[in-house]
């Protein structure tokens, strides 16, 4: 692909952190996506910087999310993934002292602009904890249509019918359909992150956003999430934060290496893990560093 | 492998701290020493419950085998002068009163407030209000007391029971009776000032039940396109719904032993019928203003009783709280 090609080129910046470490020119990205043909751009981060404080926590990353692919965000701990993560759905915004500057683009409308209204964001922009998040004291099915009963949707069937849809698409369906009344937190942990998945299909976002979805489950519910999420792809465009370097290999198309604050290198997952670009994502990726 | 190990063993024995290593005797001894005063004491908090309570049931039986026990609990005529008939039902009533409606008085105030501090208000705010609120709560008991006998219950007289008073008197006399006194000194002005008593208590509680919800839900409804409020009503309040139940139970028991401020502004009158403004008196109430002149055997004998139904129903109370808390807090829905 032409992507690998362009990524390997570098553009001299206003600050330098390190040597190798520059983020691409963002607008050379869209144009060759739009000429070429290949996957619309769903979403597209432009030279955004969330800081805490005084504090960076990611700067001036700029990177595209196609719809219908899995774009996944591997790097050490503490580097800016799940930063980056939150600010494409407006998270920060009630983080005390977190500032974001930059632009995110959701179908080419920048989120960051004062008009945009966060909980319409959150509502095209899902997301997927760490822990699974069922509420507790809801029913499964309370659970599911909890997104749909804020928005004031009331009717029975069409809840029970989205209900159906959001279970069978989050594969867990046929585990609960004899229990949906019983409380989300009765079930396993795996089931309960099913549900969470369930929860945020519910609502049809456009986006969804995973952040280290798998990390406290056993392996077998985890590979139960990879499977779902190469089903969700065709719909939806998935970003999935993950310290899982084979889930990363494994689910997804493109592929961003953060190292302390900066997206090193972005780019197709089999070029990115086969023939990395950069030093420092070989070195991360062979296990030198991380 | 072996030599390097040894070599390590070796260094290891002359670094000042292991080469020479406490006696055992010393480390026995120690272990015997804290577990002797730990069991102690801790046997002595229990002996000392029973010793209480065993007080209280061996002076209180005089009354419950003069009067039965059920006899003294549903009697109505509290007689220490002429008849010396002792029964308790105009102060288990007064108390029980006093108390639920306190709390049904503070429980919404104090909930409103703990969501201010914990969800809306910004850091530097919440601090000043939870101060001011402790602060509240540190007042001891007889200067609240004061102030509503000098301040309050004049107050209450002239702006409210008066208007009321008046009014009833002209056009609905048949409600006089129900209405009481208008004195000022009475129910309805002990109870709001157990409300105000008890409101900084329900809102440590619930601002710490609200503190333990996790932050993973309040971002899970936030992510779902929830609003502030539906955090709020969606994730924050049924997470916490067992703490802050049991925060009103324990207020409750509070307000159930609240003695002094209530004694100064119940009126203290013995016998029933109570009516809505006029004196009352409840359990503590009346131990506190009777002990004193309780000359008769029988008179402290019921004085105990008292005593003892009162420990009872806070004991009661606080098994309420903490079968609440297992039976409505969160558990298993976060954990894997």
């Amino acid at each position: 692909m032409n992507i690998n090609v362009m990524f390997k080129k570098k553009k001299p910046k206003q600050e330098k952190i390190s040597p190798g470490l520059q983020p691409q020119d963002p607008h050379r990205i869209s144009k060759e996506i739009s000429t070429n043909g290949s996957p619309l751009i769903r979403m597209e981060a432009k030279e955004l910087t969330v800081k805490y404080g005084t504090v960076t926590g990611v700067r001036n990353i700029s990177l595209p999310i196609y719809n219908e692919k899995v774009t996944a965000l591997i790097g050490p701990s503490g580097c800016g993934k799940t930063t980056f993560l939150r600010a494409l759905n407006r998270m920060h915004d009630l983080t005390p002292n977190a500032t974001v500057t930059g632009e995110v683009l959701l179908d080419g409308n920048n989120i960051y602009v004062p008009r945009m209204n966060p909980v319409t964001i959150r509502r095209k922009v899902g997301m997927v904890f760490q822990k699974p998040t069922p509420f507790p004291t809801m029913s499964i099915y309370d659970n599911v249509v909890a997104g749909l009963k804020l928005v004031g949707i009331r009717n029975r069937a069409l809840l029970s019918e989205v209900c159906e849809r959001a279970l069978r698409q989050a594969a867990l369906w046929d585990e609960v359909k004899d229990r949906l009344g019983s409380p989300g937190g009765s079930i396993s942990g795996g089931q309960q992150q099913r549900l969470s998945i369930a929860r945020a299909l519910a609502i049809e976002p456009e986006v969804i956003l995973m952040d280290e979805p798998t990390s406290s489950l056993d392996p077998l519910s985890s590979s139960k999430i990879e499977d779902l999420i190469n089903e969700l792809k065709q719909k939806y465009a998935i970003v999935i934060v993950t310290h899982n370097m084979q889930q990363a290999a494994r689910v997804s198309d493109n592929t961003g290496f953060f190292y302390v604050g900066d997206l090193v290198e972005f780019g197709p997952t089999d070029k990115l893990f086969t023939n990395p670009s950069h030093k420092r994502t070989e070195e991360y990726l062979t296990g030198k560093f991380g | 492998m072996e030599v390097l190990s040894k070599g390590d063993i070796k260094t290891a024995s002359h670094s000042p701290v292991l080469s020479k290593p406490l006696p055992a005797i010393y480390r026995w001894l120690g272990d015997r020493i804290f577990l002797t005063v730990a069991v102690t004491l801790g046997l002595s908090i229990i002996f000392l419950a029973g010793a209480m309570a065993w007080v209280l049931i061996d002076d209180g039986s005089m009354a419950f085998r003069e009067f039965g026990i059920i006899g003294f609990l549903t009697g109505t005529t509290w007689d220490p002068g002429v008849n010396f008939t002792f029964g308790a039902l105009p102060f288990i009533f007064g108390t029980v009163v006093t108390s639920v409606v306190a709390l049904g008085l503070a429980f919404f105030p104090a909930v409103a407030v703990a969501i201010v501090i914990a969800e809306y208000a910004p850091r530097w705010l919440s601090k000043i209000i939870e101060t001011l609120v402790h602060l509240i709560a540190a007042i001891p008991s007889v200067v609240v007391g004061i102030w509503g006998i000098f301040v309050f219950a004049p107050w209450m007289r002239e702006t409210v029971y008066m208007p009321i008073y008046s009014w009833a008197a002209e056009s609905h006399p048949s409600l006089l009776p129900i209405l009481g006194n208008p004195i000022g000194y009475g129910m309805t002005t002990a109870t709001i000032i157990l409300a105000l008593m008890i409101v900084p208590f329900t809102t440590a509680l619930t601002r710490n039940a609200i503190h333990q919800v996790p932050k993973e839900q309040r971002e899970a409804a936030r992510a779902l396109g929830a609003t502030r409020w539906e955090v709020i009503r969606m994730a924050v309040l049924p997470y916490a719904r067992g703490g802050i139940l049991a925060g009103a139970i324990l207020s409750l028991g509070r307000a159930v032993g609240e003695t002094m401020a209530v004694a100064m502004l119940i009126g203290n009158k013995n016998t029933f019928p109570f009516s809505i403004m006029g004196p009352a008196a409840t359990m503590p109430s009346v131990i506190i203003n009777e002990f004193r002149e309780a000359v008769g055997n029988l008179h402290l004998s019921s004085l105990m009783a008292i005593g003892l139904v009162l420990f009872v129903i806070a004991i009661i109370v606080n098994l309420i709280a903490a079968y609440i808390t297992r039976k409505l807090s969160i558990t298993g829905g976060q954990g894997i």
